[in-house]
């Protein structure tokens, strides 16, 4: 009786099971095999080139490129989404914000709820040199001098769509910090009030200190997002101009799906992995350490 | 003394902080206003001066984006959606159920896989999967989005609800089979409806994923006829290269599903967010 529910259980977890073995597992794993060929989609032959396509990967100049814009996002991202995130929620979360806190919250969160391809649509007209919003804002200042094809010249696309996602995705980590604010007993602000401490000696004293770890998994998070960057990249750029806004994500779909050199695509595949994984152990380890 | 500064600095803190949340929040609002005026305009009127209000509303524009194919794409995420949250949440609470009651060693070994796959970036998996899933005949078909997306939520909704069911009392599930249930119904009856707040997050998390994915929905599919709405938009693009008012009419028209249904669940959205913790 007992033994047929224990197989019972079994059942329970196939099914999950199967379909992350085949369509998660596998493909990695396989993906990892591709790295080591010179493969295309339309045929089935396979040469093997063991390493070559790694050695490759590390002299490629539209590598680094994609490197380095992945870490330009990454570290903007932290320094605004982060950094600035964490200011804004804790003044959202001051006594001074009063009950109208709600209400801009939801502002500024709101960007996030629109999809990443519709935002990045927005901001291709908001760019737009001719009738976008920008341009046409800064000439109404007087600032012609300061208008750009914003997504047309290789030394500033790339900070454009880094813009764009921090307007995106400030309120999303806002959101999370003040979720964490929120934990904090209030108890302790209090005993800090009979101290006499003042709204800023207890937002770094109290509120920081005990947000520590939210801090550092938003962190993270950020910086696993900044290298999974595809969509925003896509939708404003492909890449262009003259492969400036080339991030790995991009660079990965243009090598397997428009030149079609699959098995080198999956090298880079490899990296994104390489890198992803390694900071999300750090994520657990950040996580377990704060339980302790 | 004291007290009378304080109270001047207080109202002198509280006007600056005011200035600065507006100054904030007409720069994340604007573009948002900015688009769906240009979106209201003619083609001629968005090119003269995008930042003046349109002199007669061209509500047509939103009919055309409508007509052109946005129903059909809204549709397709619709119903992809619908099978893929449905799935990943049953399928998701059947294996967490699993984990915590099963006291086989292969539990276990589930429960790392799980673990594991939290950690794996669809775009590692990406050009294995087109090809596993243009040998088995999905290419094309709207399978081709919906198996890849539940098995890429799964990890995470076992993940969710496992730590739910962790602190569920086996007391109930006990008098449930004395009274004759089998463990299937039990399943069913007991369990999956006192989980119904974590279903719930598990349900809104899956949801905004496969409302807003685009690689997969980019590389799987190819017919016009089956796209989602976020290549569905990206495709009008570069369909509507002169009509662009029409454009910004479907940009808005896609982005209001989400918008309005966060407004109705604010509360829940937030919690599933923050449970999990995963953005993109």
């Amino acid at each position: 009786m007992k033994r047929l529910k224990q197989k019972n259980y079994l059942i329970y977890m196939l099914p999950a099971i199967i379909l992350i073995s085949v369509f998660v597992y596998i493909p990695i794993i396989q993906n990892f095999y591709y790295s080591l060929f010179r493969m295309n989609s339309y045929t089935d032959e396979m040469v093997f080139v063991g390493l070559s396509n790694y050695k490759k990967i590390f002299a490629d100049e539209i590598f680094y490129i994609s490197l380095k814009n992945n870490i330009y996002y990454a570290v903007i991202s932290i320094v605004c989404q982060v950094g600035f995130g964490t200011v804004l929620a804790i003044l959202l979360e001051s006594k001074l914000a009063g009950k109208l806190r709600v209400f801009f919250r939801n502002i500024y969160f709101l960007p996030s709820v629109i999809s990443v391809t519709a935002v990045g649509l927005l901001w291709y007209f908001i760019y737009n040199p001719n009738m976008g919003m920008l341009n046409s804002l800064l000439i109404k200042m007087g600032l012609e001098n300061f208008t750009h094809a914003w997504l047309g010249e290789p030394n500033i696309a790339i900070f454009a769509i880094i813009a764009m996602s921090q307007w995106q995705y400030v309120g999303y980590i806002m959101i999370l910090i003040i979720v964490a604010i929120q934990k904090i007993p209030i108890e302790l602000y209090e005993s800090a009030q009979i101290d006499g401490a003042n709204g800023l000696q207890k937002a770094l004293k109290i509120t920081i200190p005990n947000i520590k770890e939210t801090l550092l998994v938003t962190s993270v998070i950020t910086v696993i997002g900044s290298f999974k960057l595809f969509t925003e990249v896509y939708v404003m750029t492909s890449g262009g101009p003259y492969n400036s806004t080339q991030v790995l994500g991009t660079y990965l779909y243009n090598t397997a799906f428009m030149y079609d050199e699959m098995g080198y695509a999956a090298a880079i595949a490899v990296i994104i992995f390489v890198i992803t994984f390694s900071v999300s152990i750090l994520q657990i380890k950040i996580s377990n350490s704060g339980k302790e | 003394m004291i007290v009378m500064n304080n109270k001047t600095t207080k109202t002198l803190l509280k006007t600056l902080l005011y200035l600065f949340f507006i100054v904030l929040a007409t720069m994340v609002i604007y573009p948002l206003i900015w688009i769906i005026i240009n979106s209201l305009k003619t083609n001629s009127e968005l090119f003269t001066n995008s930042l003046a209000l349109p002199k007669n509303p061209v509500w047509s524009n939103y009919i055309k984006a409508w007509k052109l194919g946005l129903s059909t794409y809204f549709l397709n995420s619709l119903l992809v959606g619908a099978v893929s949250v449905t799935a990943t949440v049953f399928l998701g609470a059947a294996c967490a159920y699993g984990v915590v009651r099963s006291q086989s060693k292969f539990k276990d070994i589930v429960f790392y896989m799980i673990l594991g796959g939290l950690l794996l970036s669809p775009q590692v998996a990406l050009i294995s999967l087109y090809k596993i899933i243009d040998k088995i005949g999905l290419y094309n078909t709207y399978w081709a989005m919906i198996i890849p997306y539940i098995a890429f939520k799964l990890p995470f909704a076992v993940f969710l609800m496992r730590s739910y069911f962790l602190g569920f009392p086996k007391e109930l599930e006990e008098s449930a089979y004395i009274d004759g249930c089998s463990s299937i119904q039990t399943f069913f009856r007991i369990v999956l409806p006192i989980s119904k707040p974590i279903l719930a997050s598990t349900a809104i998390m899956t949801a905004i994923f496969v409302w807003n994915e685009f690689l997969f929905a980019l590389v799987f599919i190819e017919d016009k006829m089956k796209m989602t709405i976020p290549v569905g938009l990206s495709n009008f693009r570069d369909a509507l290269v002169t009509d662009w008012t029409v454009m910004l009419a479907g940009i808005v028209i896609g982005s209001l599903p989400m918008i309005i249904f966060y407004l109705l669940m604010q509360k829940n959205f937030i919690k599933g967010l923050t449970a999990g913790g995963i953005k993109g």
